[in-house]
């Protein structure tokens, strides 16, 4: 074998081992496992069953999946609801700003979501900055709870994910042709048509990446609720979490875990779907 | 008019994202225990944290875990972003899939799928597993990263230099590692933080005899929070910024 040849052995042998054993491996365990029946020594064993599909369709397991795909839906509809303004104006922001500008929003993202939840408890604590303020100020005779509650766990979710969405929104709207719109605005559109068929359409691809950057982690962050929420809320997340820690039932976690993938490879269809789409309607 | 519902309504997500931080970076220096009111300038939670010697055990492991692997993912990751680059190889399709499914995967999936490897294995969870979940999550960012940066230069300068007579070494050496070190440095600096920041895979794969600082701060602010903690994030904040300007810095040097 040459230089050249070992060095591609090298690279690629590597590369592949790491990934089939850390990926791949683990990745079908949870999908095999997920059928096999569960066993209090050794987590799992034959036969292979489909109880723990069953199980999660039951009522009350079906709640805590359907409680979880609201919460996350609402977080994306909030961060796209303040997101996506942001990078409008951001995107039309002078030039020479603009870098500064994304910097700001990117900074946040550098220090660990959890202190940033934590940051969150202080200010929403009982004792907290804001009652605090708000009992000075007269506008409160008693401290207002803030903490433990659906409200924190969505201020939670949007603090950490936020930058998530403006990041790809931004990114097709600073790219976005200006002349488009003014082209629009001699043949005759208002602002609001402008926006409905001129710049919504454009921002597709963007909206989509964001929506799937923010809507599937929203699902997995369990310690924003078991920091800023009450006991009753809960995500798919904590479910996994109990599921291996608590309960030691890893076939029914397995399963859970499964449905987080399943979501996932359906959110990325429908990305590349449009997203073909889109691109293939720009070319004609 | 326009202009100022645009101005406000960025200042007010910015003041969203850094408000909370301010705040927790001013109480760190309250003297009162509780973070109810303002009582005095003081450095005594700084100097309280020095002499917490778990919590600065917590820190050198979690320094520890990200510095290894994120070297070896970065040494990993450029090796993969050249097998992508330059070779076709059996498996290369399920690779590049491999590679885009641990970015998008959820955490908690991830954790919990090397969390029943490890114990199927019988590997005792700590140190190694904590190293080698890292490097599986920071991989894919390297290998994208630099993947990028060989697809952007031009294949006309390697074939010039082995008709100059290089080897295979030497071309890596003398040019392909000068053109890539900007994005190998971003990968490493991206891997890094990322493995200093991770809580929901590690929260899995740790062991309780191997503590590091993210799940140590969970624990600490489940049970009821010491304003140490508030010391300890604030430098931290600082810290990472101070690392970023300066990776900022470097590439806008380099551009130049």
């Amino acid at each position: 074998m040459n230089e050249k040849q070992g060095f591609k052995f090298f690279a690629v042998f590597l590369n592949m081992t790491w990934f089939a054993l850390f990926v791949l491996a683990p990745g079908l365990m949870v999908v095999g496992i997920s059928f096999m029946t569960r066993d209090i020594s050794t987590f799992f064993t034959w036969p292979l069953t489909l109880d723990h599909y069953r199980e999660l369709v039951d009522p009350v397991y079906a709640k805590v999946l359907k409680n979880s795909l609201v919460y996350s839906f609402n977080t994306t509809v909030l961060c796209l609801g303040i997101g996506y303004p942001f990078a409008w104006f951001l995107s039309r922001a002078a030039a020479h700003r603009r870098p500064l500008l994304l910097m700001m929003v990117i900074i946040p993202f550098w220090t660990s979501s959890l202190i940033r939840t934590y940051a969150l408890v202080i200010l929403m604590k009982a004792n907290g900055l804001i009652n605090t303020v708000l009992l000075a100020a007269g506008l409160v005779t008693e401290p207002v709870s803030m903490l433990y509650t659906d409200a924190a766990v969505y201020v939670g979710l949007v603090y950490s994910l936020l930058p998530f969405m403006i990041l790809p929104l931004y990114a097709v709207l600073e790219k976005m042709d200006i002349r488009l719109m003014e082209a629009a605005r001699d043949l005759g559109a208002g602002s609001f048509q402008v926006f409905v068929h001129v710049v919504l359409p454009l921002s597709l691809p963007g909206i989509m990446a964001g929506c799937i950057m923010v809507f599937l982690p929203a699902m997995g962050l369990f310690y924003i609720p078991d920091l800023l929420g009450g006991a009753k809320t809960m995500l798919v997340g904590n479910f996994i979490k109990n599921q291996f820690l608590t309960a030691g039932n890893w076939p029914f976690g397995s399963a859970a875990s499964v449905f987080l993938l399943l979501l996932m490879v359906l959110m990325l269809g429908i990305y590349f779907f449009i997203s073909t789409r889109f691109n293939r309607s720009r070319a004609s | 008019m326009k202009r100022w519902i645009g101005i406000s309504w960025v200042s007010c997500v910015f003041a969203f994202l850094y408000g909370p931080l301010l705040v927790l970076m001013v109480f760190s220096f309250n003297q009162a225990r509780h973070t109810t009111a303002w009582q005095g300038f003081s450095l005594t939670w700084y100097a309280s944290l020095l002499e917490n010697q778990y919590l600065l055990d917590a820190v050198v492991n979690s320094l520890t875990v990200a510095f290894v692997s994120s070297l070896a993912a970065t040494a990993m990751g450029t090796l993969g972003a050249f097998a992508i680059a330059w070779y076709r190889f059996a498996g290369k399709k399920l690779f590049f899939g491999l590679v885009y499914s641990v970015m998008m995967s959820p955490d908690i999936v991830m954790g919990i799928s090397l969390l029943m490897l490890f114990v199927t294995a019988g590997i005792h969870p700590g140190f190694f597993t904590l190293l080698v979940a890292h490097i599986t999550f920071c991989l894919p960012f390297v290998i994208v990263l630099v993947h990028a940066r060989i697809a952007g230069f031009d294949p006309c300068v390697v074939d010039a230099a082995r008709d100059l007579g290089a080897g295979e070494h030497e071309v890596f050496c003398k040019i392909i590692f000068p053109m890539l070190l900007p994005a190998v440095l971003a990968g490493w600096l991206l891997s890094f933080t990322l493995s200093l920041d991770d809580v929901i895979i590690s929260f899995f794969v740790t062991g309780p005899g191997f503590e590091i600082l993210p799940l140590k701060i969970y624990s600490m602010v489940k049970l009821g929070v010491t304003p140490e903690v508030n010391a300890l994030c604030t430098i931290l904040f600082v810290l990472t910024l101070a690392a970023v300007l300066v990776a900022h810095f470097l590439i806008k040097e380099k551009k130049k």
